[in-house]
């Protein structure tokens, strides 16, 4: 990891956290967040960005809800990375999520660190940032920001909420907690609760950031350090849970990297370590650690029976949401089992449900990535939606 | 051996007879006997095609089950709120009452269990309606009689040992399935190779024999 010299500019990105490159919704102190660790969080704010128009009924907004690592740099460059945006296969104009037709909202989530409140930002008591003071936040409470959000845009009804993996959780959740605010919702490479294996990992990945020297207890800002080791390692392993055994075989096998020999040393001597490095470092360049410590954390206490007596099927009684829920066969992180689940219980629970399992070997990422099938159905499911609640075909 | 290498989702009878709409006659009489808005669940629902049938004849509220993921994938395509499921062990999910009809379509010899899936059937809706290739037509009888080997024919091409068909039945049989499984019969239609349904008031022996495929209404019995 001797290569892990980046300049990192914790400057830039604190601004980011408190001054970001998006739209950006202030909630005073009179408007708190009530979370579900018993404590409120007030005052705070939203960043989000927007695609499309909003139509005048107000009735074509979709909320995208981004995966652990994304944020809402859905479908423009990113401002920190200068990257595409996540999901521009899937959102944009004639895209499957297309912004021609409907009005489009990602909202980074709480906790997260570009620009809605997270551990990153000041602490408007301190004048500091967070770090470890930042309440301990869950999945409902990203939703109830959402849906604060949501309230301040003057959108009752959501035409739908897509996402996936971390994503998938904010929108089951948004279906089991404000049914009536969903017209339809998709679901996509997700759990109704974390397995002990995907907690198992997350675990690893946050001792992997607090055994950095650098992690300074979570007080990295005030230290003048960055545990971007530790945060490396823990993307690092992460992004194995990403893929599958069959993706990293196709794409590296055991090819070595820029060279014919071994060097009998603990250089990236294979492409896949090299490719794993690439991954770590590029994550610091745009995450903050102690977020990586509070999403993880939420995901991990994700889970959505508990709240209705251990019933999934509870969660969406009498539901009047469509449900498109998708899996990926070499998804090991989020099984197909896992979506099966959630089958089950809308079923239990009379709910409209469609439910399609894609063969793929790109394991979890698979619904990041240019997945013919999966466009084919997001698309199918919209226009089907779009035909139920009276949304025109034609573009304004 | 072109019919070997056919689709097993060909099941849905691409040689049907067709209405002059384009409609699979079998499909129409099914959605004949659905009433208008009615919360439907058509098990083994293939590419969809009932389901948009009576979506758009209907206007019924409509959802499918289809072990197929090709199936599956395609009517979501659509629009269709269809899951990838399997009759014999999907069916155990689902509560009492969830729908008005529950359909069974060209499926039921592809079953396991057909009895446990029409007992489910009549769980989960308050009426069932299965259509199925009568075993007891004249010509799938004279195939075994003259010639000794299990029949072929246009609507079910498969040679037995790549066959996704494992309970066969005749109309007769089926009565008697229904019996068992506590249904009572409210209304059968027989149809002709063409599509054509059989005189109504014909005894069963010559529906039996002269039906190529059957359609019967069922409900609980009190």
């Amino acid at each position: 990891m001797a290569e892990v010299g980046v300049t990192l500019d914790t400057a830039s990105r604190a601004r980011e956290a408190d001054d970001p490159h998006s739209h950006v919704v202030q909630f005073r102190a009179e408007q708190p967040l009530r979370l579900d660790a018993g404590v409120a969080l007030a005052p705070f704010q939203i960043a989000y960005q927007t695609y499309g128009t909003l139509n005048s009924a107000r009735t074509n907004a979709i909320l995208v809800c981004h995966a652990l690592t994304g944020d809402q740099h859905v479908a423009n460059m990113h401002p920190v990375t200068g990257k595409s945006g996540w999901w521009e296969t899937m959102v944009g104009p004639g895209r499957p999520i297309d912004t021609e037709r409907y009005f489009v909202i990602c909202p980074n989530v709480l906790g997260a660190c570009m620009g809605t409140t997270g551990p990153a930002s000041t602490n408007p008591r301190t004048g500091k940032p967070w770090g470890l003071e930042f309440p301990m936040i869950t999945i409902r409470d990203m939703v109830r920001a959402q849906a604060m959000l949501l309230d301040h845009l003057g959108i009752d009804s959501l035409f739908s909420v897509a996402g996936g993996s971390m994503g998938g959780m904010q929108v089951l959740q948004w279906a089991a907690s404000y049914p009536q605010r969903v017209f339809s919702a998709l679901p996509l490479a997700c759990s109704t609760r974390h397995s002990a294996q995907n907690i198992a990992f997350h675990e690893v990945g946050r001792q992997a950031v607090m055994a950095d020297p650098e992690w300074q207890g979570g007080r990295y800002f005030a230290a003048g350090t960055n545990p971007r080791r530790g945060l490396a390692v823990a993307r690092m392993g992460a992004h194995i849970t990403y893929l599958s055994d069959a993706a990293l075989h196709r794409k590296f096998g055991r090819r070595f990297q820029d060279r014919d020999n071994p060097t009998f040393t603990f250089d990236a001597d294979f492409q896949v370590e090299s490719y794993l490095r690439h991954q770590g470092i590029s994550f610091v360049e745009r995450f903050d650690a102690n977020s990586y410590l509070y999403l993880t954390r939420a995901m991990d206490y994700f889970d959505l029976a508990a709240d209705y007596d251990g019933v999934l099927a509870n969660a969406f009684k009498h539901t009047p949401t469509r449900f498109c829920v998708v899996s990926f066969t070499s998804d090991w992180l989020f099984p197909t089992s896992d979506s099966r689940a959630i089958v089950h219980a809308l079923n239990a629970g009379g709910a409209r449900v469609s439910f399609a399992e894609i063969v793929t070997d790109k394991g979890h990422d698979a619904f990041l990535l240019d997945e013919p099938e999966l466009f084919a159905i997001v698309r199918g499911f919209l226009d089907g939606a779009a035909k139920a609640r009276g949304l025109p075909t034609v573009p304004r | 051996m072109m019919m070997l290498s056919r689709l097993k989702h060909d099941l849905t009878m691409a040689e049907a007879a067709r209405t002059p709409g384009g409609a699979r006659v079998d499909l129409v009489v099914v959605a004949d006997m659905v009433e208008p808005g009615a919360k439907v669940l058509d098990v083994g629902c293939g590419d969809g095609e009932l389901l948009r049938l009576l979506a758009e004849t209907r206007g019924v509220d409509g959802r499918g089950i289809e072990l197929s993921r090709e199936g599956v994938n395609e009517c979501v395509a659509k629009g269709l709120a269809v899951i990838q499921g399997d009759a014999d062990t999907d069916l155990a999910d689902y509560p009492d009452d969830a729908f008005d009809y529950v359909i069974l379509s060209q499926t039921l010899q592809a079953t396991r269990q057909p009895r446990v899936v029409l007992e489910h059937m009549l769980r989960i809706g308050r009426r069932a309606i299965v259509s199925f290739p009568n075993f007891g037509h004249w010509r799938i009888r004279m195939q075994v009689f003259f010639r000794g080997r299990m029949p072929r024919t246009d609507n079910l091409p498969y040679a037995w040992y790549d066959s996704p068909n494992i309970h066969f039945c005749t109309i007769k049989d089926f009565r008697e399935l229904c019996l068992v499984a506590g249904a009572k019969m409210e209304k059968a239609v027989a149809l002709n190779p063409w599509g054509a349904p059989l005189r109504l008031n014909a005894p069963w022996w010559f529906w039996n024999m002269l039906g190529e495929q059957a359609v019967f209404r069922l409900s609980r019995r009190a």
